[in-house]
């Protein structure tokens, strides 16, 4: 089972993606578990999804947090803190 | 026209509001905002700006936060028109217009349109200033100015 994954803004920019698909356990997936997943490549991964950097996560276009489930074929984007307006 | 509308092509502030009173006679008042580019932030001259969002959600966001604003106040229509790619200081980026019977209803429900808008639509801009481009940075004040209305929220 996969989620797939979209990247905003500066998050963007940072990870030089736009999104990916990518796989997760079968039973119990939350969004702290994508995040663990990403984290562990390192780099702009970690630097950007940091616990002392500001961004947010939404799950199927609805703002979510850290322990939102996270089922296959699931739409999860990260972004920084919106400016519109 | 959709209550909520997502565009590069700029807007017709005029038409967005003759639209909110069109064909009724129950309307007593209509507050409008309209937000802009300005010329300079941070102390720094802005020579451009582009504006990123989301594709979907924003569009769920801002008719979230209608419904929103259609539940607390006596709204007879509203409207937001919100631009997003290449703008220049001087152009129009934001249009929220709301018509009610009376003025205390569409002054408060333009405020948190635009309140909500800053802190829950998934926008992001990016500025052009001498020497590069910079994402703006999230204002505590946008958070703070949001967080005025959540005292109704609580109480449901």
């Amino acid at each position: 089972m996969s989620a797939n994954l979209l990247y905003f803004a500066s998050l963007r920019e940072r990870f030089g993606s736009a999104g990916e698909a990518l796989e997760l356990p079968v039973d119990g997936a939350t969004v702290k578990t994508l995040v663990d997943s990403l984290r562990a490549r390192g780099g702009p991964w970690a630097e950007g999804l940091s616990e002392g950097r500001a961004w947010r996560v939404a799950v199927n276009q609805a703002m979510a947090s850290l322990d939102t489930p996270v089922r296959d074929g699931d739409e999860v984007a990260f972004f920084p803190p919106v400016t519109g307006g | 026209m959709a209550r909520v509308r997502v565009q590069e092509a700029a807007f017709d502030a005029g038409i967005e509001t003759a639209a909110l009173t069109a064909g009724r006679r129950d309307v007593g008042a209509v507050a409008t905002f309209i937000g802009f580019v300005r010329d300079a932030n941070e102390g720094d001259a802005v020579q451009g700006m582009t504006l990123e969002h989301y594709p979907g959600m924003t569009e769920k966001a801002l008719e979230a936060i209608c419904d929103e604003a259609a539940s607390r106040w006596s709204v007879l229509d509203l409207r937001v028109v919100h631009r997003v790619g290449a703008l220049s200081p001087g152009d129009p980026i934001v249009f929220v217009g709301v018509a009610s019977a009376h003025r205390g209803e569409a002054f408060a429900a333009c405020e948190f349109l635009m309140d909500y808008l800053k802190t829950r639509a998934p926008f992001w801009k990016k500025e052009r200033i001498p020497g590069g481009d910079r994402w703006v940075e999230a204002r505590a004040s946008d958070d703070e100015a949001a967080a005025r209305w959540q005292v109704d929220e609580d109480r449901g």
